[in-house]
C-alpha cells in the first residue's frame, strides 16, 4: 500500500510538477479576464496538404490580434491532436495514463493544466471536386459540459479555391467565426475605399480588407480625393475638380453609379461625415463666404443647415458613430490646425489635442470612445504620426514612429486594426496595423495611394 | 481733182446762161473766185503700238510705228523718227507714248501705251501687336505669395498686387467678358485637407484686395487647389515658398 501510495506520489509529482513550472513560465495573458483559446494546428490530405501551413498561420495571427480574447500558445498543447468530434472520447484522462503531456482526446486535456484552455478548435482540410474544403469546429472545454456534442459550439464547413488565397480566405473566415463568439465583428467581408493615382490621375479606388481585389470606381480624369463612407456601407462620398472646382459627389458601392447629390454653391465642398442611420451628412463648405464651416444636410444635399460659425478654418467634422450626438472636427481657431470636439449644433466646444504641432485627420474608433489621429507633436511640420487618444480623458498613445509620414487613419468595423496611408519616400502607400501599432504591413503598391477608409459590410 | 474743176467750170457756165436768160436788164455777176489752193492731205498713221504693251520694271518695250505721207515725225520723249521704225524702250512706269506726224496738210496723232506692272511694295515692317489680355495675364500678372499657415497679403507683395491690379483693369478694358480665376496654393507639409481650406482663404483675400483696388467682384472667380499642383517637389524651404501662391489664370 505504501508503496503503491509512493508510486502514485511520484507519478503524480512527475505529471504535476512539469506543468506548475510550465504554469509559471508559460502564459502571459495580454487580455486578463479574457477567455482562453486554444486551436492547433490543422492537418490536410490531398491537394490540401500543402496549404494548410497557410491556413494555420492566418487563423493563428487573426487570433493573436484580436483584444476579445488569449490566444493559448501551442507550445502548452498535447502532442496528440483530435482533428474531428469523432477523435473525441468523454471523462477525464485517469491519472495512471498521464504522462508527461497529456494525451490530447479529452477535452478535459485541454481544459485543465498546463493548457487550461476555455475554447477548443479542432478540425482538418481536404480536396474535393478541386476545391479546398476545412472542416472547423469549435468546443467549450468547460468541464462542466455534460457531453461532447452539447459542448460544441459550432461545426462548419469552409470551402475555397485550392492555392494559397483560397487557404487565407478559409482562414480568414474560421478565425471570424470564433471570434464572433466573444462579440467580434467580422472584417470578412469588409471594404476599403481609397485615392489612387496610378491610372495617371487621382481617382477613389476600393479593394478587400486584406488588400484583394483593388478596382478603380471613378474614371474622372481629374482630381478625385477625399472619400469616407456611410456607416450602412452602401455609399461612399468624395470630392471631385471634374466640374472645374471642388465639389460634392456620392456614388453608390452596391451598383458603382453616382447618386443625385446637389451642391451648394460655393468655392468649396468637402469632408463629409454621416450619421449612423447613413440618411444625413455633414461637411465643410464656403457657401456662406469666408472661411469653411461644418454644415448639416440630407444625403442628397437638400435641406442645408449651418453648424459652426468660428470665422476660421473648420474642416474634417466626424460624428461619433455611436451616439450620433457629438462630433470632432479640424478648426484654425487657436491658430495651426487642432482638433476639437462639439455637439451637433456646434456649441459646447472643446479642443482635444494639446496645442503644439498640426493634429488632423481624426477618426473615430466604433466604439465612440477613442479616435486615431495625425499629429506632428514635437517635430516639424510635415511629420505626421499616427496617435490614439481616449477622448474623455484626452491621454494619448503614440502608434507610428520613424517610419516616413503617416496619416489619414481608419478604424476596422472589429476597433481592433487601423488602416491609414504612409509615406516613405516620393509615393505614399496603404498600410494596416493592430490597434495597439504591432502588425504593421502594406497593402498596396502601385502609384502612389492614401486616404483610406474601412468599409463596413454591407447591411 | 481735175474733176473739181471741171465741174466748177461747168457750174460757172450754167450760171452765166441762167442769168442771161432770168435776168436780162442786170449786168452779168463776176466769175466766182477761183477756188483755194487745195491743201495737201495729212499724214498716215498706219500704225503706233507697243509691243509687248504690259512689262515689269526693268524689261524692254519696243515701239513700232509706220507713218505714211509725213514730213516730220516725232515721238514725245525720243525725238524725231523715220517714218517706220521700231525702238525699245525702258518706262520704269506705265508710260504713254505720243506720235504726231505732220506734213502741210496738217498732223495726226497716236499712243501707245507701255503698262508697266509694279512688285508688290515691300512690307512695311510689322509693328508690335498690342498684347492679347491672355498675353497681358501671362506676362504681367504675377502670383502672390503667402507666409506658412497664413492667407493675409504680406506688406513685401503689395506693389505686386499692384502692378497686377493695374494689369488686371487693362486686360478688362481691353475685353469686357474676360475674366479671371484666382487659385490658391500651398505648399505640402501641412495635411492635404487643411490646405484645401488654406488655399481658398488665399484666392478669396486676393480677390478681397483687388476688389479694394476697384476690380468689380464679377471678374474674378477663385478656385483653391489645396497641395494638389505644386510648381515644384522639394523638400526645401524655397520650394515651399514658391508653392505658397495665389495664381492668376483665363476664367473658364
Amino acid at each position: 500500500m505504501r508503496l503503491l501510495i509512493s508510486l502514485l506520489i511520484l507519478v503524480c509529482s512527475a505529471g504535476v510538477l512539469p506543468a506548475m513550472q510550465q504554469q509559471v513560465t508559460g502564459v502571459i495573458e495580454s487580455h486578463p479576464g479574457k477567455p482562453r483559446v486554444a486551436v492547433p494546428d490543422f492537418r490536410g490530405s490531398g491537394g490540401a496538404a500543402p496549404l494548410m501551413n497557410t491556413f494555420n498561420t492566418t487563423v493563428l495571427n487573426d487570433l493573436q490580434a484580436s483584444p476579445l480574447i488569449n490566444y493559448v500558445p501551442k507550445t502548452l498543447y498535447p502532442l496528440q491532436v483530435p482533428q474531428q468530434p469523432s477523435d473525441l472520447i468523454p471523462g477525464v484522462a485517469p491519472s495512471t495514463a498521464r504522462t508527461v503531456t497529456p494525451q490530447g482526446n479529452r477535452l478535459t486535456d485541454w481544459s485543465l493544466p498546463p493548457v487550461s484552455t476555455n475554447f477548443l478548435g479542432i478540425g482538418y482540410g481536404g480536396e474535393n471536386k478541386g476545391q479546398l474544403v476545412v472542416f472547423g469546429w469549435f468546443y467549450s472545454a468547460a468541464p462542466t459540459m455534460p457531453s461532447i456534442q452539447q459542448a460544441q459550439v459550432f461545426g462548419k464547413i469552409y470551402t475555397a479555391t485550392l492555392d494559397q488565397t483560397g487557404a487565407i480566405d478559409a482562414g480568414h473566415r474560421y478565425a471570424a467565426d470564433i471570434l464572433a463568439q466573444f462579440g467580434g465583428k467580422s472584417l470578412v467581408g469588409t471594404k476599403i475605399v481609397f485615392v489612387s493615382d496610378r491610372s495617371g490621375h487621382k481617382e477613389i479606388w476600393t479593394m478587400n480588407w486584406d488588400g484583394s481585389d483593388q478596382k478603380q470606381l471613378t474614371h474622372y480624369n481629374s482630381i478625385s480625393t477625399f472619400p469616407s463612407v456611410s456607416p450602412d456601407g452602401r455609399r461612399v462620398a468624395f470630392t471631385s475638380y471634374v466640374a472645374g472646382y471642388p465639389a460634392l459627389y456620392i456614388f453608390s458601392l452596391d451598383t458603382g453609379r453616382k447618386l443625385p447629390f446637389y451642391n451648394q454653391r460655393a468655392s468649396m465642398n468637402a469632408f463629409v461625415s454621416f450619421t449612423p442611420d447613413s440618411k444625413q451628412i455633414v461637411f465643410s463648405s464656403t457657401a456662406a463666404g469666408g472661411a469653411p464651416q461644418i454644415y448639416m444636410s440630407n444625403v442628397d444635399g437638400s435641406n442645408l443647415h449651418r453648424i459652426t460659425s468660428s470665422g476660421a478654418i473648420e474642416v474634417e467634422p466626424k460624428i461619433n458613430p455611436k451616439t450620433g450626438n457629438d462630433m470632432v472636427d479640424v478648426s484654425g481657431r487657436s491658430g495651426f490646425p487642432q482638433i476639437y470636439h462639439m455637439n451637433m449644433e456646434g456649441a459646447d466646444v472643446r479642443r482635444l489635442t494639446a496645442g503644439t504641432g498640426e493634429a488632423t485627420n481624426p477618426a473615430w474608433n466604433p466604439d465612440g470612445d477613442h479616435i486615431a489621429f495625425a499629429w506632428t507633436r514635437g517635430f516639424e511640420p510635415g511629420n505626421y504620426n499616427i496617435f490614439v487618444m481616449d477622448v474623455s480623458s484626452q491621454q494619448v498613445t503614440q502608434l507610428t514612429a520613424n517610419e516616413g509620414r503617416n496619416e489619414n487613419p481608419s478604424w476596422a468595423p472589429d476597433g481592433a486594426h487601423i488602416v491609414y496611408a504612409s509615406k516613405r519616400g516620393r509615393q505614399s502607400q496603404i498600410w494596416v496595423m493592430n490597434a495597439d501599432g504591432t502588425g504593421k504591413h502594406p497593402l498596396t503598391e502601385a502609384g502612389s495611394n492614401e486616404k483610406p477608409v474601412w468599409v463596413n459590410a454591407e447591411q | 481733182m481735175t474733176n473739181r474743176r471741171v465741174s466748177l467750170t461747168a457750174a460757172a457756165a450754167l450760171l452765166l446762161v441762167m442769168s442771161a436768160a432770168c435776168h436780162k436788164k442786170t449786168p452779168p455777176p463776176p466769175p466766182p473766185p477761183p477756188p483755194p489752193p487745195q491743201a495737201p492731205a495729212k499724214p498716215t498713221i498706219n500704225y503706233f503700238n507697243a509691243e509687248p504693251s504690259t512689262i515689269n520694271s526693268g524689261q524692254p518695250a519696243s515701239l513700232r510705228w509706220s507713218v505714211s505721207d509725213a514730213n516730220n515725225i516725232q515721238i514725245e520723249g525720243i525725238g524725231q523718227v523715220s517714218p517706220d521704225g521700231r525702238r525699245a524702250v525702258y518706262p520704269t512706269s506705265t508710260t504713254t507714248y505720243h506720235l504726231t506726224a505732220s506734213n502741210a496738210g496738217g498732223s495726226s496723232e497716236a499712243d501707245a501705251t507701255v503698262t508697266v506692272s509694279t512688285p508688290p511694295p515691300p512690307e512695311a515692317p510689322a509693328k508690335a501687336p498690342s498684347q492679347t489680355p491672355a498675353e497681358i495675364l501671362a506676362s504681367q500678372v504675377q502670383d502672390l505669395h503667402f507666409d506658412y499657415d497664413k492667407s493675409d497679403i504680406r506688406p513685401a507683395d503689395q506693389a505686386t498686387l499692384q502692378s497686377d491690379a493695374t494689369a488686371l483693369k487693362t486686360i478688362f478694358a481691353q475685353d469686357p467678358s474676360f475674366a479671371v480665376t484666382i487659385e490658391g496654393h500651398c505648399d505640402e507639409r501641412g495635411s492635404a485637407e487643411y490646405n484645401l481650406a488654406l488655399g481658398d482663404r488665399r484666392a478669396t483675400a486676393t480677390k478681397d484686395a483687388l476688389m479694394a483696388m476697384g476690380i468689380p467682384a464679377d471678374k474674378l472667380k477663385t478656385i483653391s487647389y489645396g497641395k494638389e499642383r505644386p510648381l515644384c517637389t522639394d523638400a526645401t524651404e524655397e520650394c515651399y515658398a514658391r508653392n505658397r501662391r495665389a495664381h492668376f489664370s483665363a476664367a473658364q
